[in-house]
């Protein structure tokens, strides 16, 4: 019988040693450089934009010069359009969830409606501004008003809302449930006054998430053919208008070098207002984040 | 005196709303999970319909196996959709060099190295990553990125498809990332320290054990990710270029599928000319390519899924 040899062990053992710390810091470098990523991208658009930050460029509206140019329009759309999509959207999500979660049966048609509901999650969205276009634009004539725009973008986020309601339904103890029906609730009224009441943290959580990805997407609303110079405030969902994204595309795409300050301006907008609605998320999760 | 038990119950069977609200909820509800089944049928009808509106104008040959794309000519207009797939493809293909090795390390880091309270600064972090706006990316990949490597390598033009590359890649690491991570981190502790009982470095324990593991979920993580990037619009709409071209050059001005669609919504193709027609049928195979991946993603991760 052989035994262990010390010495190669410890030889062996060396280099081995010596592969896992590498790795290590390999590793570690990897997921350091993401991070930086980030750190550039911030750091640069606000070094960029910053200097055009004033309340004339919230106040002013769209404009060929440079220094005149505001952002007002833009984020009053964006106000706009978030209030057809949050409400529209939440009611088809919530619905959905609740629908799939505690009334389908475990048949086909259900099956279909998940898998369609993950393959629709990875259509791109530029595809849902051509079904937006032929739909809402032109077949039921709304054209490009704040209610075509909302609605398309509606159905783009739907399945992150369904996603999030779905397990925040799930996530509702099924004691909670049993104690309800004990006390002679029928199945509706559960749902609304004991599971509804349960989930909603979550699914706001869920759908604000959602709705700040609605806000930071331009490439439907650029195929609906949301305009971009608007001198007015709209004042109903029918009316035509624009949105933040819509507004840093254009300046961006500028070859003037001023408007690049400009379209970094209005990305700082855009990301406070994205950063503003995550903490309102932050703050829903961790408030009401009961364990049962 | 209040009522009795026996009352309540009575009187609250008696209500015939309560029992058509019972039975019509359900109903509503069904309708309510069906708008997105209809949302996935009109997508595809809209774009089928469309798409044969514009091969009755355009031959479905010249469409399918064309390698000029020249939509804008007035009198020689052609259509073949290889120029953009083209674009494309060099766009995912340097997001993917970029984004593959620095997701799947960062994700062996977080799974198999980083302490509980590291995991718990770097995933968020991600995830603001993730949720950063594509136009963001794409003003970034114009405005830093592009001359960033003009200055590295002078030959390289304001328009491109290694910067939008470059950024789309950044774009995709939290989802590769993420999804890696999740595959790594459900293979059960059991394994993993019976490895390291035996001897095996952490290391080790990484290459032969997680990875091996958790393959179908890093391989369906990166397959997603390419379906994105296929996808993605704007980042390319803005950093790209708008110029179609069938070759093999990565320093020019290019056009992938979206920012065609994107170009030609931007300008006024009117309703009903043949260029309106045609952001269908560049839609439609947009829409098999990303589907494709979807499909091939979910069968990866189910048919080759090791079971513990």
């Amino acid at each position: 019988m052989r035994y262990i040899e010390q010495q190669t062990v410890v030889k062996r053992m060396n280099g081995r040693l010596i592969a896992n710390a590498i790795f290590k810091y390999i590793f570690l470098a990897a997921t350091l450089l993401a991070l930086l990523a980030l750190v550039i991208l911030l750091f640069r658009i606000v070094t960029q934009g910053a200097g055009n930050l004033s309340i004339d460029f919230l106040t002013n509206f769209a404009s060929r010069f440079p220094d005149q140019a505001g952002i007002k329009a833009a984020l009053v759309g964006s106000l706009w359009l978030m209030m057809v999509v949050a409400p529209t959207s939440i009611i088809l999500g919530v619905g959905s969830a609740i629908y799939l979660e505690e009334y389908a049966k475990q048949n086909r048609i259900t099956n279909f409606i998940r898998m369609n509901i993950s393959n629709l999650a990875g259509v791109p969205s530029v595809v849902f501004g051509l079904l937006g276009l032929t739909i809402f634009v032109r077949a039921m004539a709304l054209g490009n008003s704040i209610l075509a725009a909302g609605f398309t973008m509606s159905l783009l986020i739907l399945p992150v809302i369904i996603v999030a309601s779905q397990e925040a339904i799930r996530a509702v103890p099924g004691e909670l449930r049993d104690a309800s029906y004990g006390m002679g609730a029928t199945k509706w009224q559960t749902i609304l006054k004991i599971i509804l009441p349960a989930a909603i943290p979550g699914i706001l959580t869920g759908s604000i998430l959602a709705l700040s990805r609605a806000i930071g997407e331009t490439a439907p609303l650029i195929v609906i053919g949301v305009p971009v110079i608007i001198q007015f405030l709209p004042s109903g969902v029918m009316d035509t208008f624009t949105a933040l994204p819509m507004q840093i595309y254009d300046w961006a795409s500028r070859p003037q070098q001023e408007f690049q300050a400009v379209a970094a301006a209005g990305i700082i907008v855009l990301m406070a207002v994205l950063l503003f609605m995550n903490s309102i998320a932050v703050i829903i999760r961790n408030k009401f984040d009961k364990r049962y | 005196m209040r009522p009795s038990v026996q009352e309540m119950i009575a009187k609250s069977n008696g209500k015939k709303k309560k029992k058509v609200l019972e039975k019509i909820i359900p109903i509503i509800l069904f309708l309510i999970a069906s708008v997105s089944v209809l949302t996935s049928i009109g997508i595809v009808l809209t774009l089928i319909f469309e798409t044969i509106t514009f091969f009755t104008r355009v031959p479905i040959f010249d469409f399918i196996f064309g390698t000029t794309w020249l939509p804008f000519s007035n009198n020689e207009a052609q259509f073949g959709i290889w120029p953009l797939i083209i674009g494309t493809l060099k766009v995912t293909l340097i997001a993917i060099i970029v984004a593959v090795p620095i997701g799947i390390s960062a994700a062996i880091y977080l799974s198999e190295y980083a302490s509980e309270n590291v995991r718990r600064v770097v995933k968020p972090v991600l995830e603001v990553l993730a949720g950063v706006p594509t136009i963001v990316y794409g003003f970034f990949a114009l405005t830093f990125v592009t001359p960033v490597l003009q200055a590295i390598y002078p030959e390289i033009k304001i328009f491109n498809a290694i910067s939008p590359g470059i950024v789309v890649g950044i774009m995709i690491i939290p989802m590769i990332a993420s999804l890696s991570e999740d595959a790594m981190s459900s293979v059960p502790k059991s394994i993993r320290e019976g490895a390291l009982a035996m001897g095996s470095t952490k290391f080790e324990v990484a290459w032969k054990i997680t990875i091996p593991a958790a393959l179908s979920g890093i391989v369906a993580s990166i397959v997603l990710a390419v379906s994105r990037a296929i996808g993605e619009t704007m980042i390319v709409s803005l950093a790209a270029g708008s110029t179609p071209r069938f070759d093999g050059d990565f320093t020019d001005s290019i056009q992938t599928m979206t920012a065609y669609i994107v170009q030609v919504s931007k300008g006024d193709a009117g309703y009903g000319t043949t260029i309106y027609y045609s952001i269908y049928a560049v839609g439609f195979t947009l829409f098999l390519f990303t589907m494709a991946m979807n499909i091939l993603a979910g069968y990866v991760s189910k048919r080759f899924r090791e079971e513990y």
